[in-house]
């Protein structure tokens, strides 16, 4: 892990820093939460074999569209993909091997992951084609399917607020994946619209707290290719 | 919109009590938001993390990081939060949504649902259908009686692959409001204007009406 007083870094030299092949966690439910920065660098970097991990895939143009676009992803692990016709097609044209999970096991794989657990128990799917391959076991007369967690090597995250040590602060429906994965990667990579000396954000406001967050990277609100990016639909 | 959505909508709001937490779904439920009353004491929760949606104000500035489920630009009400995924499904999961409106391709006498797959034809992914589905206390189908082919949507037996079993407590539709019962499904009202055989004929499940107590909407 990062010392404390050398997270505050380029987003070139944050991004360098990704193999290819590599496991990527991807926050983000749509556009919000999406680090779009981050994206487009490592789109610009080349690294290619990668395997995303994204409650969606985007939209064609935009966030992880772009790098599956660009033929840059083999497998991805997702809830839906609906809104990107191109993801779409790569799978339906076999080029994007493409794992899909219902959204709020997806997330709490994630979650369990960053908890340091196994896995865990669940009834959810017992009875339709989800529950198909997965391992049950009885447990006090109940039949619970095993869910086992899913990690990364990296995670890229996007936060409102972060501060120089990596304490990262979330806003709106922007926080949705972000704070799960930021705990369930090797190593997290946050953007932020704005970095603070430590000490400016209050202890009790932090959502995810500077251990888990490795390198944090300040990203320009004001200019669509950095900051927010609309929502097609 | 059409006049069957807006009769299915209307009906719909009835379904909705001061107080709830009401979750919709992508599609026509999602419309429902406009037939509440304003004043009503109502928080909408959408699985991406909010609860206490409000619709936009026609004309105003959104706010990029405030969406629902669906993609649109959305507002908080008073008394609104937002919260990470695992913990908006962990309110699904302990059944703290009361409510929830969804699509759907088929429904049978069952309550079984499908509205998320069409083998070979349609496969987006599940999304948050399936634990919403499973968990949620009350669950209402809005969709249309018959598919676009004319094809009855309302089924002795699902065919599609299931988002889950035995979860559906009611269906509406622009031709019929259908509780699932221990015996089947029960009419409950029937559109203005239809008469019960026509209803029958564009069902595929058995139907139990007893045309004294027919409400009409």
């Amino acid at each position: 892990m990062t010392l404390l007083n050398q997270k505050h870094a380029t987003i070139e030299a944050a991004i360098a820093t990704i193999p290819d092949g590599a496991s990527i966690m991807v926050g983000g439910f749509g556009s919000p939460g999406t680090p779009f920065a981050l994206l487009d660098e490592l789109l610009a970097q080349g690294q290619k074999h990668l395997t995303l991990i994204k409650n969606d895939a985007n939209e064609p143009d935009i966030g992880i569209g772009r790098l599956i676009r660009a033929g840059r992803v083999d497998r991805l692990i997702t809830s839906h993909i609906g809104l990107n016709r191109v993801a779409i097609e790569e799978m339906n044209q076999g080029r994007l091997a493409v794992e899909m999970h219902p959204q709020g096991l997806l997330a709490e794989k994630i979650r369990c992951a960053g908890a340091g657990h196994y896995g865990f128990l669940t009834d959810i799917g017992l009875g339709t084609e989800i529950a198909e391959g997965r391992r049950e076991i009885e447990c006090d007369g109940q039949t619970w399917a095993i869910e086992p967690a899913i990690r990364a090597d990296l995670a890229l995250v996007h936060a409102d607020l972060a501060d120089a040590y990596g304490n990262l602060v979330y806003r709106g429906t922007a926080i949705n994946f972000n704070p799960l994965m930021a705990m369930a990667a090797d190593r997290v990579i946050a953007q932020a619209f704005r970095v603070e000396a430590p000490g400016h954000l209050p202890p009790e406001t932090i959502h995810t707290p500077c251990a888990f967050v490795s390198q944090v990277v300040r990203v320009d609100e004001a200019t669509s290719e950095q900051g927010r990016r609309a929502h097609v639909i | 919109m059409s006049s069957d959505q807006e009769r299915i909508l209307a009906r719909a709001a009835r379904e909705v009590a001061p107080g709830q937490i009401v979750n919709l779904g992508i599609g026509l439920p999602t419309r429902l938001f406009h037939y509440l009353p304003p004043e009503m004491e109502v928080l909408v929760h959408s699985e991406n993390g909010v609860l206490g949606c409000q619709p936009l104000v026609a004309g105003g500035e959104p706010d990029l990081e405030m969406i629902d489920s669906g993609g649109a630009y959305i507002g908080a009400r008073p008394g609104a939060s937002v919260f990470d995924s695992a913990l908006s499904f962990a309110m699904i999961r302990r059944s703290r949504v009361d409510v929830t409106f969804m699509g759907a391709f088929e429904v049978d006498q069952q309550g079984n649902l499908a509205n998320w797959k069409i083998p070979g034809k349609f496969s987006p992914g599940i999304g948050g259908a399936m634990e919403l589905a499973q968990k949620v206390e009350t669950l209402v189908v809005l969709c249309s009686h018959n598919d676009k082919h004319g094809q009855p949507k309302i089924l002795r037996q699902c065919r599609l692959p299931l988002t889950a079993p035995r979860c559906v407590t009611l269906i509406i539709t622009e031709k019929a409001v259908m509780q699932v019962t221990d015996a089947g499904l029960e009419v409950l009202d029937i559109a203005e204007g239809l008469d019960v055989a026509t209803l029958r004929a564009a069902t595929e499940a058995d139907l139990i009406i007893d045309e004294e107590r027919l409400g009409r909407f």
